[in-house]
């Protein structure tokens, strides 16, 4: 099954272009801007009442969507023989972007650097605290999602990258803690991530063989 | 809208006020639904009049009055104050209403009155957010005050906002401001106070009694279990570099007027 089969769809030079590198940053940029719009805004005062909590809560919403996106590419492929491996990576960086400035907005906006508060936060209070562990989790996907990084770790290399589905755990407890009470939205994300981790989870059990294919 | 006639009340807090817009834009309201946006959105259809508000229990004159009258009856004050948000952030409000011991006082309560029981309006009808779903609250919401934070001359009922009736998503037609507590201390849209011999059940107690205590005063020293106390972003004082963000003041200033009614407690544990 080629990359990006739809029937009837884009012509074989658009396929082509779609699996180049050109493409991944093309995405990478695109996904960013709205960061950079939101910054803009919230610089002029347009994110209404609250517009640090507003611009918090977007990175933070952003960095679990990206998540979720880039544990969808293996369940796709297994399930629809959809093929997005190419954008896996990118997917994933987007995530680590997003869950950065999430907790950069956090310190730096929310905060303004008041590093008390910010050690009491990330040590004694539960919320945070998960909130921290899923960035601790993130970072060494991040730093290992170099060429040479893939190549130097080779079979560990998969082993360690299933620390994104630790992250899933801890962003998804993070985000339900967020509200006073259960909010729908948050409650149907971390649904949608509770399926895929079961999905994987159901899957490796039943094909051992297949576990490499993280 | 038509503006109320009042006369300047007391205990006016110099901070710089906090925008109109923001104040009627950014509400917890949970009647009308989780998002601070919804109150103002989804409110439009909420009647507050006709309205009449019950004052029952251990009172020697059980009493129904009528809001229009309450506001015809030229006893309105302005007051300014502080509001902290449990959530870390805080305005400054321009106020009018009357002040709750008045209003207590007219039902004559009885000597084995120690609590205040206040109960908000149910029209699920007219309340979208009371039509249950995920993250809905049990309705009605309920709180309470002990009689003698009650009689405390800060604790006001509201009945209008920057001298105009309350809007809707303020808590039309009335609300409780007891300023040196958490903002969810202040009820809305109030259709019964009862006075009562034992602690009422309060609804964000009840939903989460580790997180929200019966007192909710402001207390820099006692964290929320997911966030600190100690500081408050000013909302409406500026976008990303403009707004700022000060130290949480124990029972947010109020402490000359009410800190003698904690004497001896540990706040602690009565958070």
């Amino acid at each position: 099954m080629s990359p990006l089969s739809v029937r009837g769809g884009p012509s074989s030079s658009l396929k082509r272009w779609l699996k180049s590198p050109a493409a991944r940053w093309t995405l990478y940029f695109v996904a960013l801007c709205p960061a950079a719009w939101w910054f803009w805004l919230g610089a002029q005062n347009r994110l209404g009442a609250d517009p640090v909590r507003a611009f918090e809560e977007f990175l933070g919403l952003w960095a679990y969507r990206f998540l979720l996106a880039s544990l969808l590419i293996t369940p796709l492929r297994i399930a629809f023989s959809i093929n997005l491996i190419v954008y896996r990576r990118v997917l994933g960086l987007l995530c680590f972007s997003y869950a950065v400035m999430h907790v950069l907005a956090y310190l730096a906006l929310d905060l303004r650097f008041d590093f008390r508060i910010f050690g009491d936060d990330i040590t004694k209070r539960p919320f945070l605290v998960f909130g921290m562990l899923t960035l601790l989790c993130l970072s060494p996907l991040a730093l290992t999602s170099t060429n040479g990084a893939i190549r130097r770790l080779g079979r560990n290399w998969k082993k360690l990258h299933r620390l994104a589905y630790v992250a899933l755990v801890t962003a998804s407890v993070h985000f339900l803690m967020a509200f006073k009470t259960w909010h729908t939205d948050a409650a149907l994300f971390v649904a949608f991530g509770m399926f895929l981790l079961i999905f994987r989870g159901v899957r490796s059990f039943q094909n051992p063989k297949r576990r490499r294919v993280a | 809208a038509a503006g109320l006639s009042v006369h300047p009340g007391p205990f006016n807090a110099s901070e710089p006020l906090t925008p109109r817009e923001d104040v009627t834009h950014y509400n917890n309201f949970y009647e009308f639904g989780l998002d601070k946006a919804d109150p103002a959105r989804l409110s439009g259809g909420f009647q507050p009049r006709p309205w009449t508000l019950t004052i029952d229990g251990a009172v020697a004159r059980p009493l129904t009055l009528d809001v229009d009258t309450l506001i015809a009856g030229g006893a309105l004050e302005s007051r300014v104050y502080r509001m902290r948000c449990v959530e870390a952030w805080s305005m400054v409000i321009p106020w009018d209403g009357v002040p709750l011991a008045d209003i207590l006082r007219k039902a004559e309560p009885q000597g084995s009155a120690k609590y205040v029981a206040f109960q908000s309006v149910v029209r699920p009808d007219q309340m979208p957010g009371q039509r249950g779903g995920l993250g809905s609250l049990d309705w009605p919401y309920v709180e309470g005050l002990r009689l003698d934070e009650a009689m405390n001359p800060l604790s006001f009922l509201a009945l209008g906002l920057y001298g105009d009736l309350l809007p809707n998503q303020n808590g039309a037609p009335l609300r409780l401001v007891t300023p040196w507590k958490y903002g969810f201390k202040g009820i809305k849209s109030i259709t019964r106070i009862t006075l009562v011999s034992e602690m009422p059940p309060t609804t964000w107690n009840r939903m989460a009694s580790n997180e929200y205590g019966f007192y909710a005063n402001v207390n820099p020293e006692v964290d929320h279990p997911r966030w600190s106390q100690a500081s408050e972003r000013i909302i409406g004082s500026g976008g990303f570099f403009g707004e700022t963000r000060k130290p949480t003041q124990m029972f947010n200033g109020y402490g000359a007027q009410v800190a003698q009614l904690y004497a001896g407690m540990d706040l602690r544990k009565f958070y």
